[in-house]
């Protein structure tokens, strides 16, 4: 009772305001209940829903990129439009469909393992979604204007994307787009740690998180402390672009060595954003297939930490030819190493999980055991330009391409992939085809090696990267070729994999509840999981909670029994009101930000000063966020009760009455 | 804790639906500062960093400076400060009027310091000749102040908003904490102000 007193769900006496409220949705179906939305599982399945769109649309840029090098001297693309496929390829794939795949699990899984009923702050994290989507849009909306897509490569480096070399809009929108998407995983961020910390279950000490848990909440204090680095680097440029001011404008002091700084003290812990939460996933996979508890879950969640702390002081690896001189070259050199020790005893853990498992060899798992090894490779090509000398022969070559594609597929994206087949019962209630899953695996798995092996002898034979053609006595022509065979190999895998998925989701069949006998909270719900998530706030006795309910089953079916009528006598369950602001919000950012990167400055003279079209669009814009906050804020974070029939049912007519 | 029967029954220090017994708008705000003093941390590094690079012909920016007006402004800024803190304090104790003072002073401090940023601008464009684009330091000077501007800009507005509000009578002891997350971005935007006028103003006198 005592602990039940402590859940955020429980009624309050009375509730003194009165919030001034324009229009409350109460849609359940159809459109408007998506766009209005602020449960958790609904803004994960958007945001798993538009990363995947995303991963198509990266994919098949990946594909002209390769096509245009499968041969000596092609002419498949021009080198204009090979710069914005890559630089779109790898922005897209690392802010569209990495990151938000990973707050995918993070909305839908992450508050099911703690066992709340939702996120600390359901509405903020609605604008989350609508934000990043608005970034998403004005990163590609250059593909629909004269302009052109953002060319200027995913790290934009200065004096390129300076409005000297880079006069149209393209790099405007690339640095628009970068910026709110920064907004959006800021926000979100903020949101999941403030839901970790202070949302957990009666019982689930910090110990007791489940690991994906503690990487969720890592990586959410990397997003809040590494993305402001490039957000100012942003602001820096766009002053420069918009104002002439000199941040990176060599002939007036500017440096654009500083550019490079900034963007990697946000870009190598991007790099952790992006491992962590793969990590989270595997370490939730192998102790249920192996069936027996994660080995050392202390060391795990200590070296995950020690990841995120060693990753903000390693940046200047990707500076190694700069020129910084000796010891700080030295330094980071023994930095970059020293953090390969962390990741390395993870690895060791999960070998240790697996030792002695009784391996039960299904897809998810399949995917799992592929992380391992094809991570640990690119980890190891990682070590070898870790140190400095190597580098300088490394830097700037296809071996580099080679590594982070080891670590990027090899490791995030199979640990994505294999986190959608681990937890596609559970958010669907279906199963996906076993053996159109392995299937996917193995070619996923051959096509993914066949493209980025030969990338490291290609890289030491000296292949440059970011290089849209190469001449035909340079001995590449046969690395190349095989590369771009792979490509087509890993980009069938990839769509075997992905109509398996649509295929299950409606017409697989149906799953049972814990199909894969696990071992975290998220388990214990039917599936798919109801709106409210948890019939009773769960208490938590043990880390692998849902393993221990399973063996003491009525122990805890008593306990539940007692909680369930002391919540119901309390006043129900506490659901939050939808609310159209956030999406309202975010519609005014899209319109200032086109004004602001889109449209083109005013003409002197039309237009007195520097009003004209461009100031009008972002002043509409910004005006229609401003209202949109206003009312939100107005409208309060209220909510209503819901109470529940024994089977999980809603009682009533499940009428929305404000409490 | 507090003499008044009332607020014996509010502890504002702890809340009982939270598993630490922080409140959730609390520990965002913390969260969003450390994020904030990030972003801070690389505009003021930008400056100093330009700062050790001067190309030929950048202006004496102790010759630009006016200390005396930034030392009051900076002096107002702090003052508003204790007000916001006597603002927290009295809505915790679940006195509305005095909370509107304290608030009404805050705003009125923040415009000032505001104003004199204002002028400050105003007088480095037409009087001394620096301006954003003609200088890599009047770049680095008026993106960082600016920047800390607007912020101060937008806790004003947050203040202004808050004050309203209190009026529709919805304001209660028991929202202390809105008061307080307000309050805590207020003082951050103030220390931050302490490190800026101390690396860009105080730094060119030694
Ligand atoms: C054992 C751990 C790792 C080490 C020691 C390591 C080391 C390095 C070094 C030294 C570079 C710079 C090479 C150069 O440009 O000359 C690099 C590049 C890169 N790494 Fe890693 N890395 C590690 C893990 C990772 C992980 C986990 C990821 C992402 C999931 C990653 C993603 C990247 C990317 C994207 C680049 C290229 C950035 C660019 O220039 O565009 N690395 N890595
Ligand atoms: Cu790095």
């Amino acid at each position: 009772m005592e602990a039940l007193a402590k859940t955020d769900f429980i009624a309050k006496e009375e509730q003194a305001a009165k919030p001034f409220v324009l229009w409350r949705p109460t849609a359940q179906t159809g459109l408007m209940s998506w766009l209005t939305t602020v449960d958790h599982k609904r803004i994960g399945l958007l945001y798993g829903a538009s990363a995947l769109f995303f991963l198509v649309v990266g994919g098949l840029e990946a594909l002209f990129i390769r096509i245009q090098l499968a041969v000596p001297n092609n002419t498949f693309l021009s080198s204009a439009q090979y710069n914005e496929m890559f630089t779109m390829h790898a922005t897209t794939m690392i802010f569209l469909v990495v990151m938000p795949l990973g707050a995918a699990f993070f909305n839908f899984i992450m508050p099911l393992q703690i066992g709340a009923r939702d996120v600390a702050f359901p509405r903020l994290n609605a604008f989350s979604f609508w934000t990043f989507l608005v970034g998403a849009i004005i990163l590609n909306i250059g593909w629909f204007r004269p302009d052109g897509a953002p060319d200027a490569g995913w790290f934009g480096y200065t004096p390129l994307t300076t409005r000297t070399y880079s006069p149209t809009h393209a790099v405007d929108m690339w640095v628009m787009g970068l910026q709110l998407l920064g907004v959006a995983s800021i926000a979100a961020a903020l949101n999941f740690i403030v839901t970790i910390i202070n949302l957990r279950a009666p019982g689930m000490a910090m110990m007791r998180l489940p690991v994906f848990t503690w990487m969720t909440l890592v990586t959410s204090f990397l997003i809040i402390l590494s993305f402001p680095a490039i957000t100012i680097a942003l602001v820096e440029i766009m002053m420069d672009r918009l104002f002439g001011t000199n941040f990176f404008e060599v002939s007036n002091g500017g440096m654009p060595i500083l550019w490079q700084h900034l963007f990697w003290i946000f870009g190598h812990p991007e790099v952790y954003i992006l491992i962590l939460p793969a990590m989270g996933i595997i370490s939730e996979i192998l102790p249920t297939f192996a069936r027996k508890p994660l080995f050392g879950y202390p060391i795990v969640v200590f070296s995950g930490a020690s990841i995120g702390f060693l990753g903000f002081g390693v940046w200047s690896h990707h500076m190694f030819t700069t020129g910084m001189g000796t010891v700080a070259t030295a330094a980071f050199a023994l930095m970059t190493m020293a953090i390969a020790v962390p990741t390395g005893v993870k690895i060791f853990n999960w070998i240790g999980t697996l030792w002695g498992g009784h391996l039960t060899m299904r897809t998810p798992m399949m995917f799992a055991l592929g992380f391992v090894w094809m991570f640990m490779i690119g980890g190891f090509s990682g070590i070898m330009h870790a140190a400095a000398p190597a580098d300088l022969q490394q830097h700037g070559s296809y071996f580099i391409v080679a590594h982070f594609h080891y670590v990027l597929i090899g490791g995030s994206l199979f640990a994505l992939l294999a986190g959608i087949q681990y937890w596609f019962p559970l958010m669907f209630g279906r199963r996906v085809s076993e053996f159109w899953g392995k299937t996917s695996f193995w070619v996923i798995f051959v096509g993914f090696n066949v493209t980025f092996f030969p990338m490291h002898f290609l890289g030491l034979e000296g292949m440059p990267r970011r290089t849209f053609t190469y001449d035909g006595n340079m001995g590449w022509n046969l690395g190349n070729f095989i590369c771009t065979v792979g490509a087509f190999i890993l980009g069938i895998g990839l769509a075997i994999y992905l109509i398996a998925m649509v295929y299950a989701y409606y017409k697989g069949p149906r799953s049972l509840k814990d199909p894969w006998d696990a071992r975290t909270l998220e388990w214990s719900l039917p599936n798919p999981p109801p709106v409210y998530n948890f019939q009773v706030t769960p208490t938590i006795h043990a880390r692998d909670s849902w393993w221990y309910e399973k063996q003491h089953a009525d122990e805890i079916a008593k306990e539940e029994a007692e909680h369930a009528k002391a919540e119901d006598t309390h006043g129900g369950i506490h659901m939050p009101f939808q609310s159209i602001y956030p999406i309202l919000a975010g519609l005014g950012i899209l319109i200032g930000s086109i004004g602001v990167s889109v449209v083109d400055p005013a003409d002197p003279t039309k237009y007195p000063g520097f009003w004209g079209p461009k100031i009008a669009v972002t002043i509409i814009g910004g005006a229609i966020m401003f209202v949109a906050v206003v009312l939100w804020s107005l409208e309060g974070n209220e909510g209503y009760h819901i109470h529940l029939n024994p089977d999980g049912s809603i009682k009533g007519d499940g009428a929305q009455k404000h409490y | 804790m507090s003499s008044q029967a009332a607020a014996a029954t509010l502890d504002h220090h702890h809340d009982p639906t939270t598993s630490t017994g922080i409140p959730n708008k609390k520990l965002l705000m913390w969260a969003f500062l450390a994020s904030d003093c990030m972003f801070f941390g690389c505009l003021i590094s930008t400056h100093l960093i330009y700062r050790l690079h001067p190309p030929p012909g950048t202006p004496i920016a102790r010759q630009v400076f006016s200390i005396e007006l930034t030392s009051f402004s900076t002096f107002i800024l702090l003052m508003s400060s204790l007000m916001m803190a006597l603002a927290v304090n009295a809505i915790q104790k679940g006195n509305l009027k005095s909370m509107r003072w304290s608030l009404l002073t805050t705003i009125f401090f923040g415009c000032i310091f505001l104003g004199c940023q204002v002028f400050e601008f105003n007088t480095f464009v037409h009087e001394k000749h620096l301006t954003i684009t003609n200088s890599i330091l009047g770049t680095t000077f008026f993106t960082l102040t600016g920047t800390h501007g607007l912020h101060v800009l937008i806790g004003v507005i947050w203040l202004s908003g808050m004050l309203l509000y209190s009026f529709t009578g919805n304001l209660t002891q028991k929202d202390a904490i809105d008061v307080e997350s307000m309050g805590l971005y207020w003082h951050f935007v103030d220390i931050v102000w302490i490190v800026i006028f101390t690396a860009v103003y105080l730094l060119e006198y030694i």
